[in-house]
């Protein structure tokens, strides 16, 4: 891939000063670095708070019966769980990530508009403040599920779906200013010499992600509008009485909805094709291939989106092409499993942990595949829609999938940021403590799924019972687990090992030019990339 | 590809302040539209938060784009700048499209497969037993749930005032190209003229907007109330006239710039991208006539 000429020396960096002191700096700054750390930092709390969700979630149906708490306020924890861990937890830690190490990684000075890149962030404590605000009022927070179909989100909604659709308006624009932010940066603030195709695979898989969120922000900004509409302006448009449609409402959701879950796993593929070379000391296998498995990816979640309406009742040849166009996916998704595990093949492999966690996103990131896949078949789906599978398809593709390419990277990255090593057996330690207790969690909601059980329902049939016991165990075990991360970044972040400037042994790029701590400002002269 | 002095701003208060802002618009707003539908009236709370917030943002962005203005004309700016900003902007153009794809393809779900399904063609026509006495046509005068959704009397006759814009905005298109060749050949004066007729075609499109609307509600019963029609076509033509009040607010602060000899033959990117949208805004036109009014 790329090799750099140490041209840069950062003692040159006249000019400019170090950072400000005390808060202000973090509130006015229009540094990437400053601002990637506020991003993940939000992340994580968001993270927390999600996660504690989900902990409610699954106590109450840790028995089938009700048992703690009431149906609706159930409704309230699986849509803000939802919400919160798709907008404010997964999103915002990848565009911090992408703040962080797209400068490094291409040799640029900064973000292309850093003022811009500010108030992309400053948006979101903002808009998830509004919205973890409905909780305490009286009508109660958003119930709807997190993709708020209609007549649910509209007719039958209560008051708080208004500041719900402002918080969406609100997490979009800055969606939007991020992702046209890095693209700029991307296409224009490279280094002489890294053209487009010695781009790091983390910056690719960027570059196409932001084209997506780009595309598609938009059209769920579309569709709340609507909603808004329908519910105090008296449009019908997801109002079949006025000539309008429910299921229209479903296929512009899903229009966002399907990229959007590429959205949340092609940074964390782009992640994983950093960590593995490194660590199996080998270059990426088929580097190329993957920038066109990843573009491809990308056309094809334009024209899948009604894989998630299989059983709504469309029109037979439209059930067909979106299952075969579905199943098309499997295919780049499929060449890049290869590459990782030929770039492995016959490496010196060694397992710090972020290569833990990378290796365990290859292969729990393909269980959700396949499930992917069966779900993808529209008889059998008839079948599995709304059931726990599909929660368990999504969470394996979603929490070892992308939370994992996110703490993967963190690791992989943290001693660039802090100047430190991790405690490696902590490290360890909080890895098989969430391989565990992600398996034990989900694994089981496959077969409940597949016997019949309902999703989003707070009671259950008895037969049902001791999987979820045992989820819910599982549940607590990944959840409490996320403390040693909370603790190792900490005890980082304040000391440990001094790590060199290359970090680690095998790694390669220009981001490991660079002293580590990586300096406030970097690159103010560009290097040459041969 | 990079060269070495890429400006980078020190820090700023611009992104919080105007992050506060939008917070107060989009609180505001939402508890503006709780109120008023739970049968509230007057200016209350949420009223004054929005007001607020909206001044607050304006404020804000009055004083960052100033502050961008300053830094240009001060040299801060290198071409490689000049590329982001070009850059920047032709993506916001593209999110923008994207909006009004979502809306057009609304349009064509609603007319080549909802409506005629339930008159009970086609493969799901079997949502006809819903309302058996619907028959489906567009223009929409009959609603399925009639008491509801009272269906428009007449809809907007494309060959009066739709045509009318139609001219107006394609000259406005041409007058702007001309004020931009004007101002490439250093003609102050010819710039001038040509933007601000711009400027003035574009407020008389919104004029003539406001005037089909009321005609609209007073005299054919054509709202936001009266079935998909009502709202396809006031979502599409709302949103549009909202582009284009945007778009010719930005021209005109062009307008004040030239006045104040603000650009060059060769930088003027801040006119450049007024043009863009507008161009953009243009588009969207030429499609709403096509598919909302004609068709
Ligand atoms: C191999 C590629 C994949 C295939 C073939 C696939 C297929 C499907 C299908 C058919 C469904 C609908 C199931 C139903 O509701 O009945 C579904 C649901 C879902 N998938 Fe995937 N999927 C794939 C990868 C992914 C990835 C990478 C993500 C995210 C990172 C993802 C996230 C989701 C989510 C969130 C849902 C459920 C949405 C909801 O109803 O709440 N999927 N998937
Ligand atoms: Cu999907």
């Amino acid at each position: 891939m790329t090799t750099a000429t140490a041209s840069h020396d950062n003692h040159d960096d006249h000019g400019h000063h170090g950072p400000a002191k005390g808060i202000m700096r973090w509130v006015l700054t229009t540094n990437h670095k400053d601002i990637g750390t506020m991003y993940l930092w939000f992340s994580l709390t968001m993270l927390f708070i999600g996660g504690t969700m989900a902990l409610i979630i699954r106590s109450e149906l840790f028995q089938p019966g009700m048992q703690l708490i009431e149906p609706e306020f159930f409704n309230q924890m699986t849509t803000m769980h939802g919400l919160i861990m798709v907008f404010g937890a997964i999103m915002p830690a990848f565009v911090g990530l992408a703040n962080w190490m797209v400068p490094l990684m291409i040799g640029a000075p900064d973000m292309a508009l850093p003022r811009m890149n500010n108030w992309s962030f400053w948006i979101l404590p903002f808009a998830f403040g509004m919205l973890l605000f409905t909780l305490f009022t009286e009508a109660g927070a958003p119930n709807f599920g997190w993709t708020f179909y209609a007549p649910l989100s509209t007719t039958y909604a209560p008051s708080s779906v208004t500041y719900f659709i402002f918080g969406v308006h609100m997490m979009g624009i800055s969606s939007i200013m991020g992702a046209i932010n890095i693209i700029v940066t991307i296409l224009n603030l490279r280094a002489p010499g890294m053209t487009l195709m010695k781009m790091p695979l983390f910056v690719w898989t960027w570059f196409i992600t932001a084209y997506l969120l780009v595309a598609v922000m938009p059209v769920l900004a579309g569709v709340v509008t609507m909603m808004l509409m329908d519910i105090h302006y008296g449009t019908a448009f997801f109002d079949a009485a006025g000539g309008g449609d429910p299921v229209l409402f479903q296929h512009v959701f899903w229009f966002f909805g399907h990229p959007e879950v590429y959205i949340m796993i092609l940074p964390a593929f782009g992640i994983v094709s950093q960590i593995i070379p490194t660590f199996a000391r080998k270059p990426l296998f088929g580097y190329a291939s993957m920038v066109y498995a990843t573009s491809s990816i990308a056309f094809l979640s334009f024209i899948v989106w009604a894989h998630h309406m299989f059983t709504v009742g469309l029109p037979l040849q439209t059930e067909l092409f979106f299952m075969y166009a579905t199943m098309l996916i499997a295919i780049p998704t499929g060449v890049k499993v290869f590459n990782w595990v030929s770039t492995m093949f016959r490496g010196s492999m060694t397992f710090e942990t972020p290569m833990l966690f990378a290796l365990a996103f290859v292969v729990l990131f393909t269980i959700g595949g396949f499930s992917g896949l069966m779900l993808s078949i529209a008889p059998a789906d008839f079948q599995y829609h709304d059931t726990y599978f599909v929660v368990a398809h999504f969470h394996y593709v979603l929490v070892p999938g992308a939370l994992f390419g996110i703490i993967a990277g963190v690791y992989y990255w943290l001693p660039k940021w802090t100047g430190h090593y991790i405690n490696e057996n902590l490290g360890k330690f909080h890895f098989w403590m969430s391989f565990i207790g992600v398996n034990v969690t989900f694994f089981p909601m496959h077969f409940i799924g597949l016997a019949g059980m309902p999703r989003r329902i707070p009671d259950y049939a008895l037969q049902f019972a001791d999987f979820n016991a045992i989820a819910t165990v599982g549940a607590f075990i990944f959840g409490f687990s996320q403390l040693i991360f909370l603790f190792v970044l900490i005890k980082t972040i304040r000391g440990g090992e001094k790590a060199t400037d290359q970090v680690w042994e095998g790694a390669e790029g220009l981001e490991w030019t660079i002293p580590s701590p990586a300096p406030y400002h970097t690159f103010a002269e560009p290097p040459h990339v041969k | 590809m990079a060269t070495s002095n890429y400006y980078v701003p020190e820090s700023s208060y611009f992104p919080i302040v105007s992050s506060i802002g939008l917070f107060g618009m989009a609180a505001g707003a939402g508890g503006m539209m709780n109120h008023m539908s739970s049968g509230g009236q007057g200016f209350g709370f949420p009223h004054l938060v929005f007001t607020a917030g909206t001044l607050l943002l304006a404020f804000v962005f009055f004083q960052w784009f100033a502050k961008v203005i300053t830094e240009s004309r001060g040299g801060m700016y290198s071409p490689q700048m000049d590329k982001s900003f070009r850059w920047g902007m032709s993506w916001f153009i593209f999110s923008e499209v994207m909006f009004f794809v979502a809306f057009f393809g609304v349009l064509l779900y609603v007319r080549q497969w909802a409506g005629p399904w339930l008159d009970g063609q086609g493969d799901k026509g079997s949502s006809h037993m819903l309302w058996p006495d619907f028959d489906y046509s567009w223009p929409m005068f009959n609603n399925p749930g009639g008491a509801d959704y009272p269906g428009p009397n007449a809809v907007i006759d494309p060959w009066h005032i739709p045509l009318l814009n139609t001219v107006l905005l394609m000259t406005s298109s041409v007058t702007l190209t001309i004020a931009h060749h004007a101002l490439r050949a250093m003609h102050r004066g010819r710039t001038i003229f040509w933007l601000g007729a711009t400027v003035v075609l574009g407020a008389i499109f919104v004029y003539y907007q406001i005037l089909e609307y009321i005609e609209a509600y007073t005299e054919l019963g054509l709202t936001l109330d009266s079935g998909i029609y009502g709202s396809t076509f006031f979502m599409l033509t709302g949103f549009h006239g909202l582009h284009v009040t945007i778009g010719a607010f930005i021209l005109f602060i062009m307008w004040i710039r030239i006045c104040k000899g603000h650009f060059t033959p060769e930088q003027h990117f801040g006119f450049e991208a007024a043009a863009w949208y507008w161009h953009f805004v243009d588009m969207v036109w030429v499609g709403l006539f096509l598919f909302v009014y004609i068709l």
